[in-house]
């Protein structure tokens, strides 16, 4: 299952017609301590590079983009009681949502893990 | 992703005397005040909810040194600063601070400020982003014969937490005790032998001092003090979430120019013989108010959920609206969100069940006494 990575510290695991997106361990540890987290409900229709979550740190509430246009089916209901686990597990049990894949052509412009971490390291 | 608190990073950002120290231990640091600051610290023990518990439970060390040190003397300086602030300089003993506001003609809110007795002059500790506002505002309104001088080869650093005495106590020498330090009392001491102004005092609600040494000692000092097993350096982040949980204001958030001390609960900056005889910029409206009332208070919100309200949050009563946030977040301690808010005053009384609306979602609020996390100030034994 390939992962991808947008310049906006996205991660986005596809399989087949359908993905799972959440925040990379970079952009968690560049947050801090995370306190909630707003996601899109099941039906949300989302578009590249737009608004489709928030995440709020103690210090203040970010957007985290839709890194690609399609239909939330479903959103991570443990960050509910756990916002926590963005911090603890960004690439794993922290996902945020997964959605339909409405044009895998948008996937052609975003980094394999290589050049996300070559991208990170010139930050 | 992107990050509300991103800053411009303006080529005039300027360092502090414990820009490298910061560094070397992890700090990320932030634009603030025109200088670079730590917001938080990296690794372990790093962060702003662990930063602030450290605080609440040990002790936290804070570089404050953007802030103004001021010291204003000459002939007549007592009668020459009672006209600029509302404060009763007769009941100031020698090193004690006091907390003081600096007002505009209308009673707005140029600045809050701790001012000092010292055996010759006053020593004003003001906001590091107001200062040179201040300083411009000062000499504009004292007379020539009173020398204001900026102490800007003095590094400021504020020690906050239960064992902040046992820490300091192990370092410091001097004519008394620290333990004759009870709350709002100050002395000159002596911390590796370097000459130290430290009065009992903070912005985090916990026993603390806050202790002014020169620059050149600034780095020694702050590793002395980090070498005690309670002591943690402590980020611009934690400073924030202490002070909130404290509901102690922050000035251009919590007032401003547009605000009275009186709407914003700062009456006892305004000195009793004062509210009788006036003398004092905005005297004539802040006098009325606090005879008459305003028509709108500050006041904490507990909100219900998880989902923290920020500054400019609007707050409304049903369909009305009625304040807005001035300062909110998630409170490490308490483990939710809280807020403070201008509310109008039939709003105002404890208990009274509001609204914030945060992206188009209403939480429920209600108005609750504050300090959220109570105050542990050192009174005496």
């Amino acid at each position: 299952m390939p992962r991808y990575f947008t310049d906006e510290h996205e991660w986005i695991d596809v399989d087949g017609d359908t993905a799972t997106v959440g925040i990379t361990a970079y952009a968690q540890e560049q947050l801090g301590d995370i306190v909630f987290v707003e996601l899109p409900p099941s039906g949300t229709e989302v578009a590249k590079g737009k608004d489709a979550a928030v995440v709020e740190s103690v210090k203040a509430a970010s957007d985290v983009y839709a890194p690609i246009t399609g239909e939330v089916t479903e959103a991570n209901g443990a960050l509910e009681d756990d916002p926590a686990l963005v911090n603890s597990s960004p690439e794993d049990a922290g996902w945020f949502f997964k959605l339909t894949i409405a044009d895998k052509s948008e996937l052609d412009g975003l980094m394999d893990a290589a050049a996300y971490k070559a991208f990170c390291d010139s930050l | 992703m992107s990050d509300d608190t991103d800053t411009d990073i303006a080529a005039e950002t300027l360092a502090l005397p414990l820009d490298a120290w910061h560094r070397a231990r992890g700090a990320r640091m932030v634009e603030f005040a025109g200088y670079w600051m730590p917001i938080q610290y990296t690794g372990e023990g790093g962060g702003i909810i662990p930063e602030h518990l450290w605080t609440r439970e040990h002790a936290g060390l804070f570089d404050v040194s953007h802030m103004g040190q001021l010291h204003i003397s000459g002939e007549g300086v007592e009668a020459a600063l009672e006209a600029v602030l509302p404060i009763d300089l007769g009941t100031l003993k020698h090193g004690n601070p006091r907390y003081s506001l600096l007002l505009d003609d209308n009673g707005g809110v140029l600045d809050d400020l701790m001012i000092t007795r010292w055996s010759e002059g006053f020593y004003l500790v003001v906001n590091g982003a107001t200062k040179w506002d201040d300083i411009g505002h000062l000499r504009e309104h004292l007379p020539d014969e009173i020398s204001i001088s900026h102490m800007d080869e003095t590094a400021l650093l504020a020690l906050q937490g239960p064992d902040a005495f046992a820490a300091l106590e192990r370092v410091v020498s001097g004519d008394t005790p620290l333990a004759s330090l009870t709350f709002m009392k100050g002395a000159a001491f002596k911390i590796g032998g370097v000459d130290a102004w430290i009065s009992r005092s903070g912005y985090t609600g916990e026993d603390g001092f806050e202790i002014s040494i020169p620059a050149e000692s600034a780095e020694a000092i702050a590793t002395l003090l980090c070498d005690q097993p309670e002591v943690k350096p402590i980020g611009l982040g934690a400073r924030d979430s202490l002070r909130l949980e404290a509901g102690l204001p922050l000035y251009g958030h919590d007032m401003s120019p547009d605000t009275s001390p009186v709407e914003a609960g700062l009456v006892f900056g305004i000195n009793k013989r004062r509210r009788t005889e006036g003398g004092y910029p905005g005297a004539e409206r802040i006098n009325r108010e606090i005879a008459e009332g305003t028509a709108r208070k500050w006041v904490g919100l507990a909100l219900e959920g998880r989902l923290p309200a920020r500054e400019g949050a609007e707050v409304y009563a049903g369909d009305n609206k009625v304040g807005t946030v001035t300062s909110g977040g998630f409170s490490p301690s308490l483990s939710r969100p809280i807020a403070m808010a201008y509310v109008a005053s039939d709003h105002a009384a404890e208990g009274s069940a509001l609204t914030v609306e945060v992206r188009g979602k209403r939480l429920a609020a209600t108005v609750t006494k504050t300090p959220f996390v109570p105050h542990r100030y050192f009174r005496g034994s």
